[in-house]
């Protein structure tokens, strides 16, 4: 098994991440995670996609969502990018601190870093914002 | 799918019976809407029970964390039941399995509101 590469451009609705989640896990599920590790794979590429467009698109039906997925024998590589107008990470109150604990939202990207093994956010040009996220195989013992 | 509510009394506590999927969208909506129309029916004893929630994004966390404030702002309390592997692991992550009282047996649960 070789590298596969799946690339899509979605709509800025709610339907669109679920089929996301559904081309991700696809992928995840060929590379042989196991239940626990799709479960959060799933968690962390739909808080991701509703980011997306939620908060970068803001359901804009003239901007769109793209999503590239890269499987490889060892790695799943997510990288999901919208037509905002970007995002400051920095800007972002930890959700794990004081009273933050009692806000009604906030926990996304916490949640994407603690469940994959690699994320970043970029500057999507020309507009926008790029998150890559990465989950490795475990080897096996 | 969606999630589905069902609500029912234990003596003076309210025992939410969800099962389904709390994510962005409906789920969370009518999770929402159902804990604020118990909280404004004077519904101060609120036990969620999560057994057959299946899944819960962080949009469905913070209508938990909304519904516990919105009910505590008026003099009431909001438990949880019966958490899935998942489900606590996403709330021990989260901390909030420091905001919530959390049981795994119904009797004791009713019986802690006393």
């Amino acid at each position: 098994m070789e590298e596969h590469t799946l690339e899509k451009v979605l709509e800025s609705t709610l339907e669109s991440v679920d089929t996301a989640e559904h081309t991700v896990l696809d992928e995840a599920q060929a590379l042989g995670f196991d239940e626990d590790e799709l479960h959060r794979v799933g968690i962390a590429l739909r808080e991701c996609m509703v980011n997306a467009v939620v908060h970068g698109n803001r359901y804009n039906a003239k901007k769109k969502v793209h999503l590239k997925v890269v499987r490889t024998p060892q790695s799943l590589t997510v990288v999901i990018g919208d037509e905002g107008d970007g995002f400051d990470p920095t800007a972002v109150p930890d959700p794990l601190v004081g009273e933050n604990l009692l806000r009604g939202s906030g926990r996304g990207v916490m949640l994407m870093q603690a469940f994959m093994d690699e994320f970043q956010i970029s500057r999507r040009e020309p507009q926008g914002t790029e998150v890559k996220m990465v989950k490795y195989k475990a080897k096996a013992t | 799918m969606s999630v589905k509510l069902t609500t029912r009394q234990v003596g003076d506590v309210t025992v939410v019976d969800a099962a389904g999927r709390i994510t962005l969208g409906e789920g969370a909506s009518m999770f929402r809407d159902t804990i604020r129309d118990l909280a404004a029916g004077g519904h101060k004893k609120l036990l969620l029970n999560l057994a057959e929630i299946s899944y819960i994004d962080s949009s469905g966390i913070g209508e938990l964390v909304s519904g516990f404030t919105t009910v505590a702002n008026q003099g009431g309390v909001v438990k949880l039941l019966n958490l899935t592997k998942r489900v606590q692991d996403l709330l021990q992550i989260t901390k909030l399995y420091t905001v919530f009282e959390v049981f795994d047996d119904e009797a004791k649960a009713v019986q802690s509101f006393k």
